[in-house]
């Protein structure tokens, strides 16, 4: 009974911040969801479209397949990067870690654009391997899906490294120690006891990145110029340029619909608290 | 499991951390089938020269060498020793039973012998049937079984111990004592064990070092530290002990005469050993369980009167604490079982030892 009384006592501190997300967050956000039911007649229709329109498939498959490659090249350059960050020292670690939420500060839309003055045509990429003579024609770097996964895999890096780093932070020096003294070269002690003892964090690490990169805008819409379409370019079309609610938002309900599935199936393999940073 | 044993000797054995000197001109060397201990407080260099040894700190100077092979630049993975680390260092995602195949899964054994020998060698620390248990789900006792296990499963050259015991509570520390000791008589292999617990070192080890800010105070089989120690700080820091301050008096053949202030003292004093001259400072180191409490009409070859100033109740004995006007404060230990007093403060008594119970150590006033 006593601690009843005490939990009720927290959860009052609660209730403030609780009310507001519910009204003015979650209320407003089922009810634009329900619209994908109610418009433009009442029913299941916009889901049919689901499985009738080769359009939309093409959009699902293309979202899926750049936001796999982006999770994979984002793991793997985090993954190396949070290795190298978690081996060194306290003071180095602190000056990497800078150099690596550092990006996070700066616009998502500057960096787009710096990347396309970056691989336009005539950007420096594309100039500098002409000068050496590598190409004669410029590459098609940018406006299709090859730009769109360089910014999106820019954008996640520090979003892989940090549950990583946390995992790595975690693993007792000591074991490594003892993994080479009991006669393991450096390979097999990454194999068999660096890598197994920090896979909670990159399991972590792939959720996050798969997760934010499914609903990405800006980065898409502007790297991808208009050519390839991502679910939520495509979703703002519906809506803010073809005027076709119903369709969009049932898009917007399957996007909302398959993170939570992925967070259902994940929270069953890893700790969903190391995910969002929390309960340490 | 064979019972061949590897020496190991180092020469000159020198750490510097930038201006710090961890390890200075350190050179002992380590028997076939020895269980040595090197013992000293936190700081002293007895963990950096383990390191040494294992292959995980370069020396700055001086040579490692395995049954004569110089070994200083072998990486750890090369070197073949067994290690048990402090706080054990058990891999956390593996059974036990998959640790103790750690080192021979490595070494690419056949799944058969490899079977065999992890079972062998959890036998040999009675933790058979909690092979498939993960490390967390074992006691600190068994956990600590089971990094033996893994460090000698491969027949290693030699082992090497950090720490082994100090995670462990008091009693339970005593018992793997005795079974640490028993395993090494079993597995007749050279065991080099790194403490800064004094009692571990005397109870388990066939010879110990003693190390003091890097440097080698004194080695020697345990009784002979304990009995007789070189220096003021190996007295210290083996036991407890009194110093008495005294100057030399007079020198005859096998003894010594001193002066402490108004009192005089007997030491006696090997023939063998130079005399010193006369009118010279000497320090002497006098166990506090080698003094008696003298009765009425009893007398002893050195004889001080003083009162108690405390005195503790330990079980086994009585702590005292005599105040003596010539020596200052003098720590007594007695047997409680029939004791000649009921200890009680100010309690005028008179102390009495006899002329072999105390040494002269050099003063390095550590």
């Amino acid at each position: 009974m006593n601690g009843f009384r005490r939990d009720a006592g927290w959860y009052a501190l609660i209730l403030p911040a609780f009310l507001l997300m519910s009204v003015f967050y979650i209320a407003p956000i089922v009810q634009v969801l329900a619209i994908s039911f109610t418009e433009p007649q009442p029913g299941l229709g916009n889901y049919e479209r689901l499985f009738t329109s080769e359009s939309i498939q093409r959009v699902i498959v293309t979202t899926l397949r750049i936001c796999l490659i982006t999770t994979v090249l984002a793991l793997l350059l985090g993954y190396v990067l949070s290795y190298r960050i978690a081996l060194s020292s306290a003071r180095a670690q602190r000056w990497w870690i800078l150099v690596v939420l550092v990006p996070l500060w700066i616009s998502v839309l500057v960096r787009a654009f710096a990347w396309v003055t970056l691989l336009r045509r005539q950007g420096l990429v594309n100039n500098t391997l002409m000068e050496v003579g590598l190409i004669s024609e410029p590459l098609a770097l940018v406006w299709n899906e090859f730009g769109i996964i360089v910014g999106m895999v820019h954008y996640m890096v520090p979003y892989a490294v940090l549950p990583m780093l946390a995992s790595m932070r975690e693993i007792d020096p000591r074991l490594l120690a003892a993994a080479r003294g009991l006669g393991a070269s450096r390979g097999e002690v990454f194999f068999r006891v660096f890598l197994p003892l920090s896979l909670p964090g990159l399991v972590a690490a792939g959720v996050l990145v798969f997760i934010f990169s499914l609903g990405f805008y800006i980065t898409p819409a502007i790297l991808g110029g208009g050519k390839t379409l991502m679910v939520a370019e495509w979703i703002g079309l519906q809506i803010l340029d073809l005027i076709r609610w119903g369709l969009g938002t049932m898009m917007a309900t399957m996007l909302v619909v398959s993170i939570l599935a992925t967070l259902a199936v994940f929270s069953r393999i890893v700790d969903l608290r190391r995910i969002f940073g929390s309960g340490a | 499991m064979s019972v061949t044993g590897h020496a190991l000797a180092f020469r000159g054995l020198t750490k510097r951390y930038g201006s710090f000197t961890a390890v200075e001109d350190v050179s002992l060397a380590v028997e076939q089938g020895e269980f040595l201990t090197l013992l000293g407080p936190s700081g002293s260099g007895k963990t950096t020269i383990l390191m040494c040894i294992a292959g995980f700190v370069a020396p700055s100077a001086g040579a490692i060498l395995l049954d004569g092979r110089d070994i200083t630049a072998l990486p750890p993975e090369k070197r073949d020793f067994g290690m048990v680390f402090q706080g054990y260092a058990l891999f956390p995602h593996m059974t036990v039973a998959e640790n103790v195949a750690f080192p021979l899964r490595v070494r690419r054994l056949g799944q058969a012998e490899r079977e065999a020998k992890v079972r062998a060698a959890l036998d040999l620390v009675q933790l058979a049937q909690f092979a498939e248990r993960l490390p967390r789900q074992l006691s600190g006792g068994q956990q600590q079984r089971v990094a033996l296990a893994r460090a000698l499963v491969f027949d290693p050259a030699l082992l090497l111990l950090d720490e082994p015991l100090s995670a462990l509570d008091k009693k339970l520390r005593a018992e793997l004592q005795e079974e640490l000791r028993a395993l090494h008589r079993r597995v007749g292999r050279t065991f080099i064990n790194v403490t800064h617990d004094q009692e571990e070192a005397l109870a388990l080890s066939d010879r110990v070092a003693i190390l003091n800010h890097g440097k080698l105070v004194q080695e020697g089989a345990p009784a002979a530290l304990y009995e007789r120690p070189q220096t003021r700080f190996v007295a210290d820091f083996l036991g407890k002990s009194n110093f008495l301050h005294g100057r030399v008096r007079e020198v005859a053949s096998g003894r010594i005469g001193l002066t402490a202030r108004a009192m005089l003292l007997v030491q006696n004093l090997p023939d063998s050993t130079p005399r010193p001259a006369l009118g010279t400072p000497v320090l002497l180191s006098l166990r506090p369980e080698k003094i008696m409490l003298l009765a009425e009409g009893e007398s002893a070859e050195n004889e001080a009167a003083g009162r108690i100033a405390t005195w503790s109740y330990l079980g086994a004995g009585f702590s005292l604490v005599v105040d003596t006007p010539d020596l200052g404060p003098i720590r007594v230990v007695l047997p409680t079982w029939r004791a000649p007093i009921a200890p009680a403060e100010g309690l005028q008594v008179r102390l009495g030892w006899a002329a072999d119970a105390s040494v002269p150590v050099m003063d390095d006033a550590a």
